[in-house]
């Protein structure tokens, strides 16, 4: 404990001493990040912004130019439409499927991962291999499982006597059905970020913990999670935009269906862009879907520096 | 760059690398990718082999994709001067989107496959080259030697753009020991007429009895164009139609969709019919002999036939259509996406139309009806059973109706076919499916055509 003290005491520097190298310090670093801002101002920015003007055109793929200026109708047609609102909360009841789940059992099985005493890197390895598969292998991996009538889950089923479900052909299952394949592929990111967490946790507190005759259960409670606060902050960040821009799970295994129950705002972006050829009015969906994605991340963002201000 | 085409001949460190990169890009890019990999690479670098090649690009899976790639090798022996270069991208919407963008991105294929009923827009889009009679005839390509239904389709206001190989009907398969157990063969050993609701339905009971788990199956779940099919044959029998006017208004008939939907759920609901199947699975079930019928395009030959199974194809019976018969069919064509202004491009392309059409014996085999004559007209052709039993249905094609968001695996199929699987899924009635066929279909007809 001695020199986490140290370094906290440790005076700040006025900030008048450190003026002029600083100021040179910022001339290096624009100089170190301009290849990067050239590209992202080149590939993010730029295209970013041709895409709001293009929504208020009736742009399409096959035609030279802009086309003729629509005004605000594409955002019209889009918050009329009730493809737009369905695909909308299809993505946001994915990330309710999705976030809780990722989040809750990453961390149960860091855990448990963590006081695995031999073959510890099995364990790791096990749950975060998935990861690394593309998602075409795993859609396909899934796909045979779900398969009805002759896939494994099925069948397994069936010979215990519950009869299955049509996993990605029943409109109420083919979300569930995909939240659990994508349980399944991405946990190993989460899995990874609390194990890195329970590592950086000082080995002495719960000596101390021990000694004063705390449980294994209660130092789960008060040192382990409050202790893990901000990794799940973290995790919960990440999981939050990675399970609003799904996309490839539902293209490859459902394409969207059965009757549209899973096409998500992404794909309703991509088939009426690249499909319909409408990139005019795809623009304008994107950019209603990035309204939405900003204003989570700055509900997110509130809840973030609150937490941080209590730590 | 060049690529390599025997494998491991001159193995560099950046052909290995080029694989590396190509692999990971089947891997990342679709499920349904399954070229070659120096053709990945070439798209994936957008490299293009200069002199002498040929990018061809196309569709064909399962079957279709064997014999295929035996004619490609045909090719690829006849003529050594010409690099071919196929790529098998996944059917349907995406292959379409696709060849789109590599024609708007200027890296288009020399010659393409396209369904007949999608091959209108992209000529609309600007995205096909126009094919002069000159160039044709000097291949030996003319009206004459071509099914003419099949060869006027391929008109756009009086040019060709399109080269048909085949007409593809949705076809009757059936269970040759079963239909004989059920007693639905007559004295030469084909199948007796199902052409009316009650012979239908009659002979999927017997059938079920004879297998004692299902009639027939038609696949309908994650799988959209199949429901459209099958509902489209019934449909079109009737006389009914979808769209007019180019797509921009929608015109169904209410009571004859209804009673087609009526019919097709009486099969799933009463369990002549397994009520939940998907694309595979009803081929499993057809091969394993739990259903004695089996409701496909007539691709899947080859896939029974590798099955060794005994089963034999008939026309899709005629149950509505009385004097009238109809089912739904396409076409494959072949199309030279608009490109760079080079004359050698196009010939090369339709040298290579031309070896196509000229091995129509093993594409026929494969189950399609050929429109080049000098075959179909050939005692060879004749002779091919259960292939000619079915080749009256190029006539009688009821192709996908105009529309900026039609033809095959377009939207409009996915938006009617997803409706028609809900009803036979018993999760929507046949009047609530009309009504969402009419509403969204409305939506994309008002929706003026980014074409």
């Amino acid at each position: 404990m001695t020199t986490e003290t140290a370094t906290r005491a440790q005076p700040v520097p006025s900030r008048h001493s450190l003026t002029r190298p600083r100021s040179e310090q910022g001339r290096a670093a624009t100089g170190f990040l301009a290849p990067f801002l050239a590209l992202y101002l080149l590939f993010i920015i730029g295209p970013a912004l041709y895409g709001l003007l293009m929504s208020f055109f009736d742009t399409s793929l096959v035609k030279p130019g802009l086309s003729a200026f629509a005004g605000i109708d594409n955002y019209v047609e889009a918050l009329s439409s009730t493809a737009f609102w369905s695909s909308l909360w299809h993505t946001i009841w994915f990330t309710i499927l999705t976030t809780p789940p990722l989040i809750l059992l990453a961390f149960v099985l860091a855990l448990l991962a963590d006081r695995v005493k031999t073959g510890r890197w099995f364990f790791r390895l096990a749950f975060f291999a998935p990861y690394i598969l593309p998602s075409a292998v795993v859609a396909l991996i899934w796909m045979w499982i779900y398969t009805p009538e002759l896939g494994l889950l099925t069948v397994t089923l069936q010979k215990m006597g519950i009869t299955a479900p049509v996993w990605l052909g029943d409109p109420a299952w083919a979300m569930p059905s995909l939240a659990i394949t994508t349980l399944w592929w991405t946990l190993g990111f989460n899995f990874v970020l609390y194990l890195a967490g329970l590592q950086d946790i000082p080995r002495e507190l719960y000596e101390a913990s021990a000694i004063d005759g705390a449980g294994p259960w209660q130092q789960i409670r008060t040192i382990t999670i409050p202790m893990l606060g901000r990794t799940t902050t973290l995790v919960a960040v990440l999981q939050v935009i990675a399970s609003l821009k799904v996309f490839d799970q539902m293209y490859i295994m459902t394409s969207g269906g059965p009757n549209f129950a899973t096409r998500s705002i992404l794909e309703y972006v991509y088939d009426e862009g690249f499909t319909n050829y409408r990139v005019g009015y795809a623009a304008a969906i994107s950019t209603l879907f990035f309204l939405v994605v900003l204003a989570v991340s700055a509900v997110w963002f509130t809840l973030v520096r609150g937490q941080e201000k209590e730590v | 760059m060049t690529v390599p085409d025997a494998p491991l001949a001159g193995l560099s460190r950046r052909s290995v690398l080029a694989g590396a990169l190509g692999a990971a890009g089947v891997l990342g890019l679709g499920g349904g990718l399954a070229g070659c990999t120096s053709a990945v690479v070439t798209g994936l670098t957008g490299g293009r082999e200069q002199a002498g090649s040929l990018d061809y690009w196309n569709l064909f899976g399962g079957g279709d994709g064997v014999r295929m790639q035996q004619m490609l090798n045909t090719f690829r022996a006849d003529h050594p001067d010409i690099n071919l270069s196929a790529v098998t991208l996944a059917w349907g919407n995406p292959y379409y989107t696709k060849v789109s963008l590599a024609t708007i991105g200027d890296k288009p294929p020399d010659v393409a496959i396209s369904h007949l009923t999608r091959m209108k827009n992209l000529v609309d889009a600007n995205l096909l080259e126009e094919l002069k009679p000159a160039d044709l005839a000097r291949h030996g390509l003319t009206a004459d030697k071509f099914n003419r239904r099949a060869w006027e389709a391929g008109l756009v206001d009086g040019k060709i753009y399109a080269i048909p190989l085949d007409t593809h009907p949705f076809v009757m398969f059936y269970n040759t020991e079963i239909a004989k157990k059920a007693d639905l063969l007559d004295g030469d050993g084909r199948l007796k007429p199902l052409d009316s609701p009650e012979a239908f339905t009659d002979a999927m009971r017997r059938a079920k009895k004879a297998t004692g788990v299902y009639g027939g199956v038609v696949a309908f779940i994650s799988e959209n164009s199949t429901p459209w099919r099958i509902f489209q044959s019934f449909y079109s029998q009737l006389g009914g139609q979808m769209l007019a006017d180019q797509g921009r208004r929608v015109v169904i008939d209410d009571a004859k969709a209804t009673q087609v939907l009526d019919f097709l759920r009486s099969f799933t609901s009463s369990g002549l019919f397994p009520s939940s199947v998907d694309y595979q699975g009803s081929i499993a079930m057809f091969a394993n002999g739990q259903a004695g019928f089996f409701f496909q395009g007539e691709w899947e030959i080859s896939t029974f036939q590798t099955a060794k199974m005994p089963f034999s194809m008939t026309l899709f019976p005629n149950v509505f259509g009385g004097d009238r018969y109809a089912v739904q069919a396409d076409s494959h064509t072949f199309v030279v996406p608009r490109g760079p202004a080079d004359p050698g491009r196009r010939d090369r392309a339709l040298t290579f139309v031309r070896s196509m059409l000229d091995q129509g014996k093993t594409w026929a085999e494969g189950g399609h009806v050929p429109t080049w004559l000098p075959f179909r007209d050939s005692a060879a052709y004749r002779e091919m059973t259960p292939q000619s039993n079915y080749a009256s249905a190029a006539d009688a094609a009821a192709y996908d109706p105009q529309g900026w968001y039609s033809g095959s695996g377009s939207n409009f199929e996915i938006i009617t076919g997803s409706s028609i699987a809900a009803v036979l899924a018993g999760q929507l009635t046949p009047q609530a499916a009309v009504e969402q066929m009419r509403t969204k279909l409305s939506d994309l007809a008002n929706t003026p055509s980014p074409i």
